[in-house]
């Protein structure tokens, strides 16, 4: 019990490179866990004054006023290549995506897809709800089969949408990334899991090794119309099977 | 040197160190030189997978704070659109060459003027502006090329080399500026370059109050006031004692001034004026001039396009007819000189 106290400490002190601005999500949303292990990450790496957040369309698209370091604000889809431009002329900056499931995997495919296959040496942090949070709860690519959404009423149905993207073995199948992963935030164990895996992501931009992909499976409380606790459960008893979890590329 | 491979080294010697393009026909020589000839010196470039990606890519080196350029031609400038949009609303400086052709759709990769209405009115969503300026020459596309990095800079907006599949695919004999040398340019203090020492940096277009971006659109209504103010530009050809006048841009304008030699030399005193600066245009020298004359001809490769810039300029001070070639012709001289007599008689 105290040895999860100590975790709990570490993961929720407020990191110093979060500014005092309040977040804008949802109570017991996961974007806001997500938001404040990269902040921890940032401190643990000492890399505030070099790194530049690059925001998606979506629930975090102010998350720039959040961090204590420069960000953009990309249109929706391209934060990719946003980013591809900031590194390729400043390699020094620690430049970094964190873009939602609509905006990596469907508006955005093209961009997020040959950002990977180029081995751009900047970290992408994927927020996979399995839905549109910020236009009100629409299918995403990564909306489940039977999933209800508020443009799936019935649930999502594979003979008219198709299936779920699995982005992460998607981008798995390409040569140039160095480290792809699927992680969730669905109890303490796997919160530390994805705080590693974040860590490791921004290293292998630090040590100018290239491109990595952090894929988070995250709830959407508001939109799933669940309770934080129903969501999680959610997440670690059905959204699994769809996405399993774990490494897809490691090299090292 | 083709007039696109001299748009391109123009960009290079205006100090341009990162590059972002995708082929198109007919400019697919500016992307093809910046491959070769931007990394040697220490300059960035992607052959993108996209015109949208290419821009986006802009987006960001733009605001890491380099000199930065894209070229396309008419089909992948509409897909530009947005991300020009972005760069407005973001006070982003960046420079866009169009290599038009023949619309809409894919057209054909002729010389055209189909694209003036996208680039001087919008084109993308939202009130913003984009400085548009139209060669006429490669030694004038060299020109404008290097101010328009100047003009991007000093008002950080997008800025339009509007240029057509003629310029772009002749050659000429030119003269190659000095080079610019980045490291002295003015320092963009705004730019994304990390957090050492100073508060973020944030680029951004988007404010969610009313209030906000009511007030950020208006401050940059008033850039957008001082450079109607400040940087018209044209060429006024034998206008002074001129009873017609031709007004013309890019390629059109080139031929027009052989129209006005050959119009001068049967007697008919025929002008001419290239308006340089598409927008901001050139309104009040062309109102000066329509109590002047009897006839404001203008002559397009469109189906009449700028000519409604024209008439809100002349009003009723002066007869506007219009002659314009479509779907890629190019007017002859003799063309043009026909209208010109038609007007006279
Ligand atoms: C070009 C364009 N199309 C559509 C939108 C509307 N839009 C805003 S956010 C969004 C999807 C957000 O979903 P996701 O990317 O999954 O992010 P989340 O809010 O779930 O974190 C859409 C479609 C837009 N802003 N721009
Ligand atoms: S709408 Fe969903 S994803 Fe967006 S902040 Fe609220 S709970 Fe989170
Ligand atoms: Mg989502």
């Amino acid at each position: 019990m105290s040895v999860n106290m100590d975790n709990m400490v570490k993961v929720f002190e407020r990191p110093r490179s979060l500014t005092d601005a309040q977040f804008s999500y949802c109570p017991g949303c996961h974007h806001g866990l997500v938001t404040r292990i990269i902040a921890h990450t940032i401190d643990e790496l000492g890399i505030q004054d070099r790194a530049v957040v690059v925001t998606p369309v979506g629930c975090s698209v102010i998350m720039y006023e959040w961090f204590r370091c420069d960000g953009i604000q990309a249109a929706h889809g391209r934060a990719c290549a946003v980013a591809t431009g900031i590194k390729r002329v400043n390699p020094n900056l620690i430049v970094f995506t964190y873009q939602g499931d609509g905006d990596l995997a469907a508006i955005g495919t093209a961009e997020s897809i040959h950002a990977a296959n180029r081995g751009e040496n900047i970290t992408v942090v994927f927020i996979n709800n399995q839905i549109y949070g910020m236009t009100g709860g629409q299918m995403a690519p990564t909306t489940v089969v039977g999933q209800r959404t508020t443009s799936c009423p019935n649930g999502r149905n594979a003979q008219i949408a198709g299936y779920p993207i699995r982005f992460a073995e998607v981008i798995a199948q390409l040569d140039a990334p160095v480290y792809v992963t699927r992680q969730a935030l669905y109890d303490q164990k796997r919160i530390m899991a994805a705080s590693r895996a974040i860590k490791k992501a921004f290293q292998c931009q630090v040590e100018g090794r290239g491109y990595s992909l952090v894929e988070i499976l995250t709830n959407c409380p508001t939109n799933w119309r669940m309770s934080p606790v129903e969501a999680n459960s959610h997440l670690m008893n059905e959204v699994i099977r769809t996405f399993p979890l774990g490494d897809f590329v490691d090299r090292d | 040197m083709t007039g696109n491979e001299a748009m391109a080294e123009a960009a290079i010697r205006a100090g341009c160190r990162a590059y972002f393009g995708y082929p198109i026909t007919p400019q697919n020589e500016i992307l093809e030189y910046m491959a070769g000839h931007i990394p040697a010196v220490g300059g960035a470039f992607i052959q993108a997978e996209s015109e949208i990606a290419a821009i986006n890519m802009c987006y960001g080196a733009s605001a890491a704070g380099v000199r930065t350029m894209t070229s396309s031609s008419s089909p992948g400038i509409s897909l530009k659109m947005e991300g020009i949009s972005y760069l407005a609303g973001a006070d982003l400086p960046c420079v866009i060459i169009n290599v038009a052709r023949g619309g809409p759709g894919l057209g054909n990769i002729a010389p055209a003027q189909g694209d003036y209405f996208q680039a001087t009115k919008g084109g993308g969503h939202g009130d913003y502006r984009m400085i548009v300026l139209g060669p006429a020459t490669i030694a004038e596309a060299i020109e404008l090329v290097m101010l328009a990095f100047d003009l991007a800079d000093k008002y950080r907006v997008p800025v339009m080399v509007l240029s057509d599949g003629m310029l772009g695919q002749m050659m000429e004999p030119i003269m190659l500026p000095e080079p610019v040398d980045p490291t002295l340019l003015p320092a963009k203090p705004w730019a994304l370059s990390g957090a050492r020492g100073r508060d973020p940096n944030v680029v951004t277009s988007y404010f969610i109050d009313p209030g906000d971006l009511n007030r950020i659109n208006t401050q940059r209504q008033s850039r957008y006031h001082q450079i109607e103010e400040n940087e018209i530009r044209y060429r006024e050809t034998e206008t002074s004692d001129a009873t017609i006048i031709i007004v013309a841009y890019g390629a059109v304008a080139r031929i027009a001034r052989t129209v006005v030699v050959m119009a001068r030399s049967q007697g008919i005193k025929l002008g001419l004026v290239q308006p340089i600066t598409l927008w901001p245009f050139p309104y009040a020298p062309l109102r000066a001039l329509s109590s002047q004359v009897n006839t404001i001809l203008t002559v397009e490769m469109s189906a009449g396009q700028m000519v409604e810039d024209v008439r809100l300029a002349v009003a009723d001070r002066a007869k506007t007819p219009f002659y314009g070639e479509l779907g890629g012709l190019v007017p002859t001289p003799k063309d043009i000189l026909r209208e010109v007599k038609r007007n006279v008689s």
